[in-house]
C-alpha cells in the first residue's frame, strides 16, 4: 500500500516507520527476485540450461529503496509515474500488488503485464506506474508527454518521471526537460543517481556539474538530496511535488545514491573495488533509517517485525508465483494490434 | 463535384475528427502556421495553440510525448515533417509506441497517428526524399499506410485517427496538390485495397505516388494490348492480401512497384507471397539502392518513372507465359 499525503499528521516514527516498511518491502522483494533469478539468464553470452524462476535481465535497486520509497510517498494513485529498466520499487511504491509483480517477473499469465513484459517492462497503470522501460531516458518524453496530456484534459494528476544518471546524457534527457519548461508541465523529474552507466562509473562519462546544473541551465528548479536518506528524499520530493502541484512547472530532484548489486544480477561488478562497496553499504538506507527509528525510541522488536512482515509477503508472492499458470501460447498473438489481427505473415 | 488537393483533404478529415472528439489533438514542428506543406492551415485558429501545439524541434519527444498523451486519454496526430526525420525518434516508434500495447500485457492502448510523409520531391536530395514504409511494415503493432488520392487521404486519416493502434501515415511529398473529387467517406478503408484500374494480363500492385505512374504506364500498355490491372495497396500492413490474391488469380501475372529502393522493400513481401500462394510469376520494380541525388539527371535514376515501369512491365510479360494459379 502506498504512504499517502493525505495521512493525517502521523508522529515522526510513525512517519518513518511508513517508510521503512516500504523500503523493506522493497528490499524483501529485490532479495527474493535475485534469489530466484540464480541461473536464470547466461553470463555475457555463456549458455544456460538452468530452469530459474525468474529468467532474463533482472536490474535491482537493492540499496536504492529510498528514493522509491522518498519520492512516491507524495504521490497519490491518481497521479503517474515512468521507471526505468530498474523499476521495482518504484512499482512498488507507487502501490502495485507485490504477488502480482512477483508473478511477472515469474512470466506467469497472473501476473502484472500476463507475462509478456517481465522484469524489465514491469508495469501497473491501475496505480498510474506507466511502465519501466528497457532503453535508457526512454520514460522522460512519455512522462511529459503524459503531463501535457493532463494539462489539456484539466486533470490535477502530476507526474513522476524516474531515471538513472546514465540517462542525463542521452538526448530525450535535454528535449524532455526542454519540453517540459516551455509547457510549464506538472512533472517532478527525480534523477536516481546510483553512480554507474550499465558498467561505467558515470562521473568520467559526464561533462560538467552534472543533473542538477543541466537542469538549472533550462531554469527548472533543482535540489541534491542524499538519496539513501529516506527523510530527506521525502521532504525534498515533498517540496518540489507540492511546487509542481500548486502550477509551478516542472521541478528536478538529484537523488545521490549507490547500485549495491551489478547493472544485472549476473554482473559481479568486478569494475570497482570492494572498498568502495563497503564504504556504500555503511549508509545503507534501510540501517540509517533504523538508526533513526531507535534514536526516536521505537524498539528494535518493531523493525524486526516490520523486516519479518515484509520477508512473509514476499514469500506469499513468490509461493502464489510458483503456482500461478504459464500464459496460454496463443496467448503471444493478443494485443500486439486491432487492425491486421490475424495477418500474422 | 468540387476538387480538392490531397493536402486539403487530410486537412479537413483532422478538422472533423478534432470538432468530433476533443481528445483528438495534433502536435509538431509548424503546425501552428499550417504545417510546412500546409496540411494544418486554419486549424490552430480554429482549435487554439492547447490543440495544434507548436513543438520545439524535438522528434524523439515529440513522438515520446504523443504515446505518453495516448496512454493518458488524447488521440494524437503527430507532424513528423518528413518521413526522413522520424529516424530521430525511431526509438519512439518503435520500442515505446509499437511495444507498449503488448509487452505492458495490453494494459494501455496507443491510438497516435504519424505523420511521415515521404518520397521524392523537388531536389530535395538524400535526407528529404525517403520513402521508409518497409521499415516500419516490419514492426509488429504499427499500422502503415500510403494514401495516393484526396479522397483516401480524407478517409484513411479519419480511419487511422479513429484508430486505437499507432498508424505510421506516410503520405507523398508531390501528391499535396494533387486534385480529386470527394466522394461520401468511406469509414471501413484501413487494410484495404483499391482496384484502381480493372485489367486481365497482369496484376501491378503498387501504392502512393507511384500509383498514378502505374496508371499512365498501363495506359502505355494498353495501347500496345497488354491489359493491366492496377491496384492501388492504400494500406502498407496489413496488406490486402485478399484483394491481390484474388486479382493474382485471375491474371496469373504479378508486378509490384514502389518509389522505394527496391532491395528489401516491401513489394519482395508482396511478391514472395504470391509466389508461395499460387506459383505464378512475379517481378518487382524500384528504385535503386542508391541515395536520391540533388541534380535532377541524378535524381531522375533514383525514380521509377512511368516510362521505367512500361518497359520492365513488357518484358515481363514477354518473359512470363500467364500460368494458371496451383490449385
Amino acid at each position: 500500500m502506498p504512504a499517502s499525503t493525505s495521512s493525517v499528521n502521523p508522529s515522526p516514527a510513525e512517519h518513518l516507520l511508513d517508510l521503512y516498511r516500504m523500503m523493506a518491502r522493497i528490499r524483501a522483494f529485490e532479495n527474493a527476485a535475485e534469489e530466484t533469478s540464480r541461473g536464470g539468464v547466461a553470463v555475457f553470452g555463456s549458455a544456460t540450461d538452468t530452469i530459474a524462476l525468474v529468467r532474463g535481465p533482472l536490474h535491482l535497486s537493492t540499496g536504492q529503496e529510498a528514493v522509491a520509497a522518498g519520492v512516491c510517498a507524495n504521490l497519490e494513485r491518481s497521479d503517474y509515474l515512468t521507471s526505468t529498466h530498474r523499476g521495482h520499487g518504484h512499482t512498488l511504491a507507487k502501490g502495485a500488488n507485490s504477488t502480482a509483480m512477483m508473478c511477472e517477473l515469474f512470466g506467469r499469465a497472473t501476473g502484472t503485464n500476463h507475462g509478456k513484459g517481465g522484469s524489465m517492462h514491469i508495469a501497473d497503470f491501475a496505480v498510474g506506474m506507466l511502465g519501466a522501460n528497457g532503453v535508457v531516458a526512454a520514460g522522460i518524453p512519455i512522462a511529459v508527454g503524459a503531463a501535457h496530456s493532463a494539462k489539456i484534459r484539466g486533470s490535477s494528476a502530476i507526474v513522476a518521471c524516474f531515471f538513472g544518471d546514465g540517462a542525463i546524457n542521452r538526448g530525450p534527457f535535454l528535449e524532455g526537460l526542454n519540453w517540459a519548461k516551455i509547457f510549464r508541465l506538472p512533472v517532478l523529474f527525480v534523477c536516481e543517481d546510483n553512480r554507474y552507466s550499465a558498467t561505467t562509473a558515470t562521473d568520467a562519462m559526464t561533462a560538467g556539474a552534472g543533473a542538477a546544473a543541466r537542469a538549472r541551465s533550462m531554469d527548472i528548479p533543482a535540489e541534491t538530496v542524499d538519496g539513501n536518506d529516506v527523510l530527506a528524499v521525502y521532504h525534498a520530493a515533498r517540496e518540489l511535488a507540492a511546487r509542481v502541484r500548486s502550477g509551478g512547472g516542472p521541478q528536478f530532484l538529484h537523488a545521490l545514491t549507490y547500485r549495491v548489486k551489478g547493472h544485472v544480477s549476473v554482473d559481479p561488478a568486478a569494475y570497482r573495488t570492494q572498498s568502495e562497496v563497503d564504504g556504500a553499504l555503511e549508509s545503507d538506507p534501510l540501517k540509517l533509517a533504523a538508526t533513526r527509528l531507535a534514536a526516536l525510541g521505537v524498539a528494535a522488536g518493531r523493525i524486526a517485525q516490520i523486516d519479518a512482515e515484509a520477508r512473509s509477503e514476499i514469500e506469499t508472492a513468490l509461493a502464489s508465483a510458483r503456482a500461478a499458470p504459464w500464459p496460454r501460447a496463443d496467448a503471444a498473438y493478443t494485443d500486439v494490434q486491432d487492425t491486421g489481427a490475424g495477418q500474422w505473415h | 463535384m468540387a476538387l480538392i488537393s490531397y493536402g486539403q483533404a487530410a486537412c479537413q478529415a483532422l478538422a472533423q475528427a478534432m470538432r468530433a472528439d476533443s481528445r483528438v489533438i495534433a502536435l509538431g514542428e509548424d503546425v501552428g502556421r499550417g504545417g510546412i506543406f500546409g496540411q494544418y492551415s486554419g486549424l490552430q485558429q480554429e482549435f487554439g495553440p492547447a490543440r495544434i501545439i507548436d513543438t520545439p524541434i524535438s522528434e524523439a519527444t515529440i513522438m515520446g510525448a504523443a504515446v505518453g498523451m495516448a496512454l493518458t486519454g488524447l488521440r494524437p496526430v503527430v507532424e513528423m515533417r518528413v518521413a526522413d526525420f522520424a529516424l530521430c525518434a525511431i526509438d519512439e516508434i518503435v520500442n515505446q509506441a509499437a511495444k507498449n500495447r503488448y509487452m505492458f500485457g495490453g494494459q494501455g492502448r496507443v491510438p497516435l497517428v504519424a505523420r511521415l510523409p515521404i518520397g521524392i520531391w523537388s531536389a530535395s536530395a538524400a535526407q528529404h526524399s525517403q520513402s521508409l514504409e518497409a521499415w516500419f511494415a516490419h514492426i509488429p503493432g504499427l499500422v502503415v499506410v500510403a494514401p495516393a488520392t484526396p479522397a483516401d487521404n480524407r478517409d484513411l486519416l479519419a480511419a487511422s485517427i479513429e484508430s486505437d493502434d499507432p498508424v505510421i501515415y506516410m503520405e507523398h511529398k508531390e501528391l499535396w496538390g494533387l486534385q480529386g473529387e470527394l466522394p461520401p467517406r468511406c469509414a471501413t478503408i484501413l487494410g484495404k485495397a483499391r482496384l484502381a484500374r480493372a485489367g486481365t494480363d497482369v496484376t501491378l500492385v503498387t501504392w502512393s505516388k507511384q500509383v498514378h505512374t502505374a496508371l499512365e504506364a498501363a495506359e502505355g500498355a494498353a495501347r500496345q494490348g497488354i491489359s493491366v490491372e492496377v491496384i492501388d495497396l492504400r494500406t502498407i500492413w496489413p496488406w490486402d492480401r485478399d484483394c491481390v490474391l484474388a486479382s493474382a488469380a485471375r491474371t496469373g501475372r504479378v508486378l509490384v512497384a514502389h518509389e522505394a529502393v527496391q532491395a528489401a522493400g516491401f513489394g519482395a513481401e508482396i511478391a514472395a507471397t504470391v509466389a508461395e500462394e499460387l506459383g505464378i510469376p512475379v517481378m518487382r520494380v524500384g528504385a535503386p539502392r542508391i541515395p536520391a541525388g540533388y541534380a535532377r539527371t541524378l535524381e531522375e535514376v533514383a525514380r521509377v518513372s512511368a516510362e521505367k515501369l512500361l518497359h520492365e512491365l513488357k518484358r515481363f510479360v514477354e518473359r512470363e507465359p500467364r500460368r494458371q494459379p496451383a490449385a
